[in-house]
């Protein structure tokens, strides 16, 4: 920029961001093989900076994905380390605990780099229809059975396929075409976000994200606590019962809010104990949000 | 801007080019890519949307593109691809390859190497071409008239509002040259030059924003 950005500067360019986002989710959406991904959205992209916090979602996709994608780039820098990532790099798992929830769900960041250095960070996530084993489910005892684990690993180094990756991943699901397919997919709408990103940078003459990032993430946390701080003060309990699988399974969940004093946690849950009706606590952590967010909505 | 924008939008309907297009579903793998039956569909398609076109056309010459909605089989959305203005051949197996890998590319950064590609449908479009109108002769240059008031704006720019001489329209007559800030104000609508872009009023009353060389 030519001046120092003012508020309004600040927003034009936030908004340019979830615009990037979008774009790259509705990629996501075209070119994916994956049923659930293309009919019904079950996927979710953002751009991050180099911190991990996220600056921008995109306006299609899931709360549950959107929130555990969210935590997962910190995991994807601090295994691979900032100093490492080179341009036309990118990385993947399906870590259920790490990534967004189950094996089924693949989590790809990419680095995005503007005159040679690291700028922020596109991250998406997509539920593929097949990846081999059972699948998440409650015949399952434990995660094992459940399909292929893909550990933090380069999907593409320095614009290089790793084909043996590729060929563990054609090899372990029954759908080959589809599976590999949605990873390219995957790593595609993480490059459209990224070029889209750089063309940002050259009109808005931005030579990092860093002042944006400070105004998003400030702004951001502002506009939740008065949310919070707006909300009745006091202590709620609710219990849902659901068929289950060998017997009804009960749900409960208290929230509890006191004045002026942020719970980090607004719900607690107590979850049946057996193998495959459990959730990980990734997946948790992403609906807490989606639980305070309906709260508001009440 | 031209004046009386919606005027000019519906006059604008009646210069459209004269067009028809048909779209034909027949599913056809790459790999099974059977040119004596792709060529029979389009050149169909060709005669029929040639025949809807050339009832509008009148003596109006008309152009025919061809093209085809494919997609990697298992996906759910196509793409349009376009097609060689000639009778397809068995060879254009490489060709249809090469032209749905560019085009998948330029839309989504990154094609699939060696993937099963599938057509869906072909379509066709026959139309007229439409000539540009021919360019209005310049107007001589004309000194501004003295402003009708004067409003204040915020400029986003500078971060705060400043005062801005307001014009009325009908005042602006061919050939006059005004530099932002400044707003052009009629009837139906106001016209805001920022500080950003000069305007020029041409010999069909319409005013030609232009970006002025970059401001510091």
């Amino acid at each position: 920029m030519r001046k120092q950005p003012n508020d309004i500067d600040l927003q034009i360019m936030w908004n340019r961001l979830v615009a990037v986002v979008e774009e790259q989710a509705q990629t996501l959406l075209r070119t994916a093989f994956s049923s659930i991904v293309r009919e019904a959205g079950d996927l979710s992209a953002g751009i991050f900076d180099a911190r991990g916090r996220m600056l921008a979602q995109a306006v299609t996709g899931t709360p549950g994905h959107v929130n555990s994608m969210a935590e997962s780039v910190k995991h994807f820098i601090a295994h691979f380390g900032l100093p490492n990532m080179k341009p036309g790099d990118a990385y993947i798992t399906n870590d259920p605990w790490l990534g967004t929830g189950h094996l089924n769900d693949f989590v790809i960041t990419t680095p995005c780099f503007y005159r040679g250095r690291l700028i922020g960070l596109f991250c998406c996530t997509s539920h593929l229809m097949d990846i081999g084993g059972i699948g998440f489910g409650p015949d399952g005892t434990d995660v094992f059975m459940e399909g292929l684990y893909i550990p933090f690993l380069k999907l593409l180094d320095a614009g290089r396929v790793n084909e043996t990756l590729m060929a563990m991943i054609r090899a372990n699901t029954r759908q080959p075409i589809d599976t590999v397919g949605d990873v390219y997919s995957l790593a595609a709408c993480n490059d459209v976000g990224c070029t889209r990103l750089v063309e940002m940078m050259e009109e808005f003459e931005l030579e990092t994200l860093d002042l944006l990032a400070e105004h998003i993430c400030a702004k951001s946390r502002q506009a939740v606590l008065a949310e919070i701080a707006g909300l009745p003060k006091g202590c709620w309990s609710n219990s849902m019962t659901t068929d289950g699988f060998d017997g009804p399974i009960t749900l409960r969940a208290t929230t509890t809010i006191k004045p002026r004093r942020y719970p980090r946690r607004l719900c607690r849950y107590r979850c049946a104990g057996a193998p495959g009706h459990q959730c990980p606590a990734r997946l948790h952590y992403g609906l807490h949000r989606v639980r305070a967010w309906l709260h508001r909505r009440q | 801007m031209p004046p009386d924008a919606g005027v000019g939008s519906a006059l604008g309907f009646l210069a459209a080019p004269a067009a028809y297009e048909l779209v034909r579903s027949r599913h056809m793998l790459l790999s099974e890519f059977d040119a004596d039956v792709a060529d029979a569909i389009v050149e169909g398609l060709v005669q029929d949307a040639g025949a809807h076109c050339g009832a509008a056309a009148g003596e109006r010459p008309i152009a025919v593109r061809r093209s085809a909605f494919m997609r990697y089989a298992g996906q759910g959305h196509e793409i349009m691809v376009a097609l060689p203005d000639r009778r397809l051949l068995a060879a254009d197996v490489v060709t249809f390859r090469q032209a749905f890998e560019r085009e998948y590319g330029r839309l989504f950064a990154r094609h699939i190497p060696d993937a099963e590609i599938e057509i869906m449908s072909w379509m066709v479009l026959a139309s007229t071409e439409s000539e540009p109108p021919a360019r209005l002769a310049a107007a001589p240059p004309r000194a501004p008239p003295p402003p009708a008031g004067e409003r204040s704006i915020f400029d986003a720019r500078l971060g705060r509002r400043q005062v801005v001489a307001v014009f009325d329209r009908r005042a602006l007559l061919p050939g006059t040259r005004l530099e932002g800030p400044a707003l052009i104000v009629e009837e139906g609508t106001s016209t805001y030059i920022s500080p950003s872009f000069e305007v020029a009023v041409d010999a069909g009353e319409a005013l030609i924003l232009s970006a002025r060389s970059k401001l510091d």
